[in-house]
Formats: structure tokens, C-alpha cells, sequence
């Protein structure tokens, strides 16, 4: 039996769901007896059948991939109850199993595998999807790259009509239906382990995840999730800061980037020099600006 | 004999894993370890704290990467992307040699994330010894093959677990990770004496030597990195110094993971036979 044969026959019992009780099915991927299909490949021994041995792999494999998720997406476990975010990660692994040598990216298509898949989050689909995207970007913002940062000179001789200001590939900047880092926030305190000293109090706070996760009301925010000493932060942001970060990250120039901000915007006209001079020294300040390419390519 | 070709001819002592939990420890007290074994993937990232924390380790201590994706053993070819990062991470270490598993774990670009076991056939160690030579091409430093612990065995097998593994070395004329954790708990999932593996292996191409801790349960062992060395394990570790000479050592602990200390106390429980072997060299 060539190589790659014998291991997409593993590979794929590996990665079969378990069962509810956490045990290898019974029936193989094509539909035989999973006894059968493991002793073909696998040598029992005194003490464990093939198909006990395989099994130990294929529950590694599942409480693996399914702590990882749980990892990297509490905010979502916290929406779904820990029940329905296990059947839902379940669903989506086997569908988008991880491509990646990393298991750093074993969510990156989940907020579209929810899109295309809504029954997994039924009537909490918007504040979800939400969460994902907030968890998603908090990844990317924890060790995305960082390019040099922009310095006052970079700019002399520069032409403020055409240039452009590249944001830092690790600042994630966010339009959301639900106030999810509130929520996000509230979660991560809640598994602080110094919550775990009583069990009264993790009673306690249970409570006041689900009562916060049940009552949270929809709300637009702009947001930017960034690192600053190597931690992330949350920043809510006005929906012109919105505009103008999204207009400077898609490459358009400044002038434009400015104009597009304030398109039907409330703030008057006389007051967006200054408007606009305040956030470009703020996020200079907290470096979310690389240098301009015209001055990379010099 | 310990410093060799495969070590790039470094005489390194013993050292521990660099685990999140102990980064403030290490960074605050600066405690002195003879070295640091990271886990490459951990490190193969664009930026952030993870890089922060390794590029001040780097200022103080010597590190050897070790890495749990590579899949040597996988049919398919290298991932460019996983090399074109672990290059890149070779260069910010200065990685002396760079250790991976005899595994495979990866088909048809899905990844499972284990160090699956591999079929001990005459094909598999022709494909693995060939990719283990493209990837020390690409990353131009020695490599190390760790033998994983396994659960399962293969019906298509041709040969023993160490003749495989003496196969894949000698084609890829690479270097071994000797990790008599995994021989102990294999040689007791598949009943085979792990005396026997330990005199088999090619003393001269072991880079460098893995200690950790197993659980037992009713019906195999598990690898798990929780636990101190049990004894059966320092008695092969014992043997496999006798044959290799003071060689770089690594105690691998990587859940409930005490406190930095305990660990360290753990591994330098190595010196004792370190020592044996020194004086026996001596004499």
C-alpha cells in the first residue's frame, strides 16, 4: 500500500466526528463497519483492538482542535452556551478542517462558514458574527506585523494631496452591530482564575454572563482593536474616524481619505481641521501609522 | 562523541522547554539555564508580545528550536509558507541544529495537529529521508529527528520502529533527538524491550536527548509532559548517555506545569548521569 493511500484512509478516521459521548463512531467515513475498517490498517494488541488504538488519535484529534477554538473564541462559547459552540465548532471543522502547519488560524473562515451557515447561531446571528469578527481581529491585533512606525520627518517634502498613509497591518478597525468588547471585557474578567477562589462567586458570575450576554441590546459601535507594550486594546472610535481609517487602509490618498469621512457627516465643516488634526496626532502617538511608501521607495 | 555534525558540534548541558508560564520568572530573575528549547510554531508569527518575550531570552540564553508541524513523514511536500517562516525564525535564533518528529500528520494540505505514527515501510523512509534533506537544504543547518510515542502500529510495517528510524537517518544522513520518554512508552504500548531500541540507535548521530513525564492508564500509556521523569525512563536515559556521551538534554513539561524551578530542579536531575559518564570518560 503506497504511503499516501494508507494515510488519507487514517487522516480520515482521525478527523471523523465523535460521537455525543466523546467516542469514535461506530460506522467508517464510507459507511463500513469502523472495526473493519481500522483492523485493515491497524495491529491490535493484548490489551486494545484496532479500533481502540485508532480511537486514541481520533479523540486527541477532537479535544485538540475543539480547545483551540474554544481558545481563541470565548466570546462566541459565551453566546452559544458551551453545548450549541461544541456542535457548531464540530460542524465547521469538519467542513474547514485547519490548512494551516498553525493552529493559529484554525477560525479564520469561521465568520464565513457562519454566514453561509446560520442555523448554528439561529437568533443570535448579527451579535455572533459580531463576536467572531471582534475575536478574529483580537488575533490578528496580538501578532500581526508591525512595520516601522511613522516618524515627523518622514513626511518633510511630502505632498499632503497625494500622499498616503499606510495603517499599521496589525490595527484592526471594526463596524458592529452590538457593543461585543463590552461583552468580550466582561468574559475575559469572568475567567479570570482568581474568579475560581469561591464557588459561590463563579455561581455568581455565571449569572452575570448569561443575564449580560441575554440582555445586551444592539447598538452600532466603530471600533479599533490595536496593541500598545504587546497588549491588545479595545478603542471605540466615531464613525468618521471609521471612514477616514477604512479610506487610509484601502490605499486612497489623504485629501480623499478626509473627504470621505466626513460625507454625510454631522460635524461642521469649520470644526474638521481640527477634527482631523486630533486623530492623526492620536493614532500617530499610539503608532498605528507605517511609514508612506513614497518614502519606503526613496 | 556528544558534540557532533549534528549538533553543529555544540557541547550544551541541560535545558528546559521556554513555557508561557515562566516567561516572567526568567525575564525578572534571570536564573541560570544552560538553554532553551522553543517550539517553533509558536514563534513563527509576523509580530507581537510572543516575538518580544523570545528576542529578550535571545539576549541572555543560548535556544534550539524545536518544531511539531514539519511532518517529515507526511506524503506530501514541504509547505512553502511553513518553511519560508521557519527560515526566517532560524535567522532571529541562530538555531545551532533544529529538531522535528519522525511523523506524519498532514494529507492533502489538512493538518491534524498530532505527531501521527508512521508506517515503518521501505517507502515511507525513502520519502521522509527525502524530505528531511530538502528541508536542512532550504534552512541550511543540521536537523534532528525525534522518535514520537505512538499508540498504533501498522499492519504494512516492514521493520522495527528503530530500524525505521535508522533507515530515514542514514538516507537523510541527519541527526537524532533521542527521546527515551517516547521509547518507554511505546516499548510498553507495543511490547517491545526499550533496551533493545536504546542499543540499536546510531550513538553517533544523536544530537540530542528529550526526558518528560507519561501517565498510565488501565490499557497504554500516554505521553503526556506532566509529570516528572519516572524511573524506568532515567534508567534508559542512563543508557543512552552510556552510548552517546554528554549530550544536550531537554525536559519537556508541558501541561500542569509547575513552577519554573520544580522544572528546573527536574531537569538537572540529568547531571547525575551526566557526571557517571564524564568520570567514566575520565578514567
Amino acid at each position: 500500500m503506497k504511503l499516501v493511500t494508507l494515510q488519507r484512509a487514517v487522516a480520515r478516521a482521525v478527523m471523523q466526528p465523535l460521537t455525543v459521548s466523546e467516542r469514535m463512531r461506530r460506522t467508517a467515513p464510507g459507511g463500513e463497519s469502523m472495526s473493519a475498517y481500522a483492523a485493515r490498517y491497524i495491529k491490535p494488541n493484548d490489551r486494545l483492538t484496532s479500533l481502540e488504538r485508532l480511537e486514541i488519535y481520533n479523540r486527541q484529534y477532537w479535544f485538540r482542535v475543539l480547545g483551540s477554538m474554544a481558545e481563541d473564541f470565548p466570546g462566541l462559547r459565551a453566546i452559544l452556551g458551551q453545548r450549541r459552540f461544541e456542535e457548531m465548532c464540530r460542524a465547521y471543522l469538519a467542513e474547514c478542517p485547519s490548512r494551516s502547519f498553525t493552529l493559529r488560524n484554525l477560525g479564520a473562515s469561521l465568520e464565513v462558514w457562519l454566514r453561509q451557515n446560520p442555523k448554528w447561531i439561529r437568533d443570535k446571528q448579527t451579535l455572533a458574527v459580531d463576536m467572531v469578527r471582534l475575536e478574529c481581529a483580537e488575533i490578528e491585533a496580538f501578532d500581526g506585523k508591525a512595520e516601522p512606525a511613522l516618524r515627523p520627518e518622514d513626511l518633510n517634502g511630502s505632498s499632503a494631496r497625494d500622499l498616503r498613509l499606510r495603517v499599521q497591518p496589525y490595527v484592526q478597525v471594526l463596524e458592529l452591530h452590538y457593543p461585543v468588547d463590552d461583552l468580550a471585557l466582561e468574559i475575559r474578567e469572568d475567567n479570570n482564575p482568581a474568579d475560581f477562589a469561591s464557588n459561590a462567586l463563579t455561581e455568581s458570575r455565571k449569572n452575570t454572563r448569561v443575564r449580560a450576554v441575554a440582555t445586551l441590546e444592539p447598538k452600532q459601535i466603530f471600533l479599533v482593536v490595536h496593541r500598545m507594550d504587546f497588549s491588545v486594546y479595545f478603542r471605540r472610535i466615531e464613525r468618521e474616524e471609521f471612514a477616514l481609517l477604512s479610506a487610509l487602509r484601502s490605499g486612497k490618498a489623504i485629501a480623499r481619505a478626509i473627504a470621505l469621512a466626513f460625507r454625510r457627516s454631522s460635524v461642521p465643516e469649520f470644526d474638521r481641521a481640527g477634527y482631523v488634526r486630533l486623530r492623526f496626532q492620536t493614532w500617530a502617538t499610539l503608532g498605528w501609522f507605517c511609514r508612506p511608501e513614497e518614502i519606503d521607495a526613496r | 562523541m556528544a558534540a557532533n555534525r549534528f549538533n553543529a558540534f555544540t557541547d550544551y548541558g541541560i535545558g528546559i522547554g521556554l513555557r508561557a508560564p515562566h516567561y516572567q520568572h526568567i525575564l525578572s530573575r534571570k536564573p541560570v539555564v544552560d538553554w532553551f528549547e522553543i517550539i517553533s510554531e509558536n514563534f513563527m508569527i509576523d509580530g507581537g508580545r510572543p516575538l518580544h518575550i523570545l528576542d529578550q531570552i535571545l539576549d541572555q540564553y543560548k535556544v534550539v528550536q524545536h518544531g511539531v508541524s514539519m511532518y517529515f513523514g507526511s506524503a506530501e511536500k514541504p509547505d512553502r509558507e511553513h518553511l519560508r517562516r521557519l527560515k526566517e525564525l532560524v535567522k532571529r535564533t541562530k538555531t545551532p541544529w533544529l529538531s522535528d518528529h519522525l511523523c506524519w500528520g498532514s494529507v492533502d494540505g489538512r493538518y491534524t495537529h498530532d505527531l501521527l505514527p508512521m508506517p515503518y515501510t521501505f517507502e515511507a523512509a525513502r520519502l521522509t529521508a527525502q524530505k528531511v534533506r530538502q528541508v536542512r537544504d532550504f534552512l541550511e543547518i543540521p536537523i534532528a529527528v525525534e522518535n514520537v510515542s505512538s499508540y498504533a502500529e501498522f499492519h504494512v510495517s516492514e521493520m522495527t520502529e528503530w530500524e525505521f528510524l535508522n533507515e530515514v537517518v542514514e538516507q537523510a544522513d541527519c541527526g537524532i533527538l533521542l527521546d527515551v520518554n517516547n521509547i518507554y512508552v511505546s516499548s510498553q504500548n507495543h511490547n517491545f524491550d526499550p533496551f533493545n531500541y536504546v542499543n540499536s540507535v546510531p550513538a553517533q548521530r544523536v544530537a540530542q536527548i528529550h526526558i518528560a513525564g507519561h501517565s498510565k492508564f488501565k490499557k497504554y500509556i500516554l505521553d503526556t509532559h506532566d509529570h516528572p521523569v519516572l524511573d524506568p525512563v532515567w534508567k534508559l536515559y542512563e543508557r543512552a548517555i552510556q552510548r552517546a556521551g554528554h549530550t544536550a538534554t531537554l525536559l519537556e513539561w508541558d501541561d500542569s506545569i509547575p513552577s519554573f524551578q520544580e522544572v528546573h530542579r527536574e531537569a538537572l536531575k540529568a547531571n547525575r548521569f551526566l557526571s557517571e559518564t564524564t568520570l567514566a570518560v575520565a578514567v
